[in-house]
């Protein structure tokens, strides 16, 4: 382990490089949350991820904003274990009917304020599971849904871009308010 | 000892099955078949259901040899195979949530993938109203002085999959575990009734998303199967090339994430960033990150440029650099081997009982991989070995992984190399009237069972079995007399789908 631990000392981070003015996904992303959301919410977001009957896709690529490349972190942005101590659920799958309860109590736990991003293409309206027997068809159907991102899943790149968006009408909303 | 081959004997063969055989057979068979599973001579790959139908896939382990054997239910009952051997039960309970066909004396009939929920009945058979309201869900009991229950999910603490886990503990020993699943059940087989194979392998590929790609594969092979259809050459080897990216991308995240149970992060971060190395090459050479919609009846839909296979050749030579070093740190860390070694012990006899598949079998002595045994190509002129260890405890679990990461990348290596040019795909036939076709591969977690019924190029009926079937009961059976805090370690080890499971 000391090796390991002192080659880091040496190696160069791994983690994307401060975005420069160009690269607008992961830069404004970075300035949002400093202005906007500093502004509303202190210098962090926190996450609850509910998984609502995903295939585990979108879970995936979630999962990979938290490592070392796109390291949410160093955004003021993490996920955490409760809905009692997150602003933002982050809900994927089709919503499933034996989740759709669930769901409910998840978002009734959340305090306010609290936002919903729908994560994936199935969370926008059931996805290729719509019409099942099964499934509600779009997490829209249960819980108010303040933003989208598509993808089957969407990459951690463009988690991080919607992200942005939705601090951006936050913030609006926080000054107009 | 009759072998399957005899058994077969017995019933009525169905015409267009492939490549194995499916024979109807009559109740005294299937029972007969039932006790052989019970006695360890046969193992079960997959008990299903079609509207008045049974079916059941076996294997004999010794000869390699599998059929299907399947029972008609004009009464809507079948004699139940869970009674004389355990892993049919969750099966069985199935089988009734979806069609309406009852395991005769089965030994535990409450409902599994059905939460009363849905609106409706066996929503595969005849379907009729939901009851009105549901008897609530008795879960097993288990009772005495000074334990207590530990109901947890279906929402979880971490970011993964819905499910209910209740616990009952005496101090912090787990006494028993006892899983309800059937949160995710998306209706998938009821989707695939009617669709076309294009559909078909779409939603495959969304069965278990950390397995789209062995699905689309287990699904293409089936579809192919029936149809009498064989992949060009460049194509089969892509697919093996799709299917060990997949597993080398699995087993680099899992290995990381059961250490960070453990809390030793630093392992984690290192196999995250392998794990994404994979990802990232993964994307270039096929434009998706998890390689999602590749395989298709009938061949793949991308080929890979010489700029992909650049972009996996550096994958994999970062891994070979960075990989050595933190298998010598999970070797070498007292604390985390302390978490590890003698955690989950998964005894030999019960991998072998329930036919356990993947990492989770192989770490408990059972040493069956569908790629060695059933040897589909080009796997059949592949070099790779089957690493298997008899402990069966949460540090064996992570050293099979290893050993399995060493195995994907000397076989990327052996395709890479002789990826031959020529097409990737050919027209899908629409086939005979009916058309039935079965395929098994090897999944990251285990094999994975397609079973399909084509009529006129249609899915009339689509059976998908994940791994998971028989590794999630064990799951309980391990955690037995561990601590509550070492649950985590044990799951994560198993790492069992639940969308896969409940499809």
């Amino acid at each position: 382990m000391r090796k390991l631990l002192f080659e880091s000392v040496f190696r160069q981070p791994l983690t994307e490089p401060a975005p420069s003015a160009a690269d607008a996904a992961v830069a404004e992303l970075a300035t949002a949350v400093g202005q906007t959301a500093r502004r509303r919410l202190g210098r962090s977001l926190s996450i609850r991820e509910v998984d609502a009957g995903s295939c585990n896709g979108c879970e995936l690529e979630i999962h990979a904003l938290n490592n070392a490349y796109y390291d949410v972190e160093r955004f003021g942005l993490r996920f955490v274990a409760s809905p009692r101590h997150a602003d933002v659920l982050m809900v994927t799958g089709p919503v499933t009917k034996n989740m759709r309860e669930a769901l409910e109590r998840t978002y009734h736990a959340t305090p306010n304020p609290k936002w919903v991003v729908a994560v994936g293409d199935c969370a926008r309206d059931g996805g290729c599971f719509a019409g099942s027997y099964a499934v509600v068809g779009g997490v829209s159907e249960v819980v108010p849904v303040d933003l989208h991102i598509p993808g089957c899943p969407p990459t951690p790149v463009a988690m991080l871009r919607g992200l942005l968006a939705l601090l951006e009408q936050a913030g609006a909303n926080a000054v107009t308010s | 000892m009759p072998s399957l081959i005899d058994l077969s004997l017995e019933g009525r063969k169905v015409g267009q099955h492939s490549p194995w055989l499916r024979v109807v057979v009559d109740a005294s068979v299937w029972t007969f078949a039932a006790s052989e599973l019970a006695h360890g001579r046969w193992s079960l790959l997959g008990l299903w259901g079609d509207p008045a139908t049974v079916h059941m896939a076996i294997m004999d382990g010794q000869a390699a040899d599998i059929a299907v054997i399947s029972l008609d239910c004009p009464n809507r009952r079948f004699p139940s195979v869970g009674r004389h051997h355990p892993p049919a039960r969750r099966l069985e309970r199935t089988i009734h949530d979806l069609f309406g066909l009852s395991a005769e004396d089965s030994s535990d009939a409450r409902p599994w993938l059905d939460h009363n929920r849905w609106g409706v009945r066996f929503p595969l058979g005849d379907r009729i109203d939901a009851l009105p309201k549901a008897a609530p869900y008795r879960f097993l009991a288990a009772e005495g002085d000074g334990l207590h229950q530990i109901p947890v999910g279906p929402v979880h603490a971490g970011i993964i999959e819905p499910g209910h886990f209740r616990f009952t503990a005496s101090g912090e020993t787990v006494v028993r575990l006892e899983q309800r699943l059937g949160y995710v059940h998306k209706g998938i087989d009821g989707l695939m009734t009617g669709a076309s194979l294009e559909r078909g392998v779409r939603l495959a590929g969304r069965a278990s998303g950390d397995s789209t790609v062995a699905y689309a594969y287990a699904f293409s092979r089936a579809a192919e199967a029936a149809l009498d259809l064989k992949a060009p050459e460049r194509a089969v080897f892509l697919r093996a090339l799709l299917a060990e990216l997949e597993r080398l991308a699995n087993h680099l995240g899992d290995i990381g994430a059961i250490c960070n149970d453990a809390s030793f992060a630093l392992m984690h971060a290192h196999c995250g960033v392998l794990r994404e190395s994979v990802l990232r090459a993964a994307g270039a050479a096929f434009g998706h990150r998890l390689m999602r919609d590749v395989i298709v009846p009938g061949g793949v839909a991308r080929d890979i440029g010489k700029d992909g296979m650049e972009a996996i050749q550096a994958a994999l030579d970062n891994i070979r650099l960075r990989f050595p070093a933190l298998v010598e740190l999970y070797d070498n860390t007292a604390s985390l081997q302390d978490r590890t070694v003698d955690t989950g012990t998964l005894k030999t006899s019960l991998a072998s009982q329930y036919g356990a598949g993947g990492y989770v079998g192989r770490a408990s002595g059972r040493s069956f991989d569908a790629r060695r045994a059933l040897a589909y190509p080009p796997y059949d002129s592949l070099h790779f070995d089957v690493p298997v260890l008899n402990e069966g405890d949460v540090n064996a679990r992570v050293w099979i992984r290893i050993r399995e990461v060493e195995q994907s990348l000397s076989l990327i290596d052996q395709i890479l190399s002789r990826l031959s040019e020529g097409p990737i795909r050919k027209e899908v036939p629409l086939g005979g009237e009916v058309r039935e076709g079965m395929a098994i591969v090897e999944g990251f977690r285990g094999d994975i069972l397609v079973w399909l019924r084509l009529r006129n190029g249609l899915i009339e009926r689509c059976h998908m079995r994940d791994p998971s079937w028989f590794q999630w009961p064990l799951l309980e059976a391990v955690i037995e007399n561990n601590i509550v805090a070492d649950f985590p370690l044990c799951n994560k080890s198993f790492n069992c789908s639940y969308s896969g499971h409940d499809l």
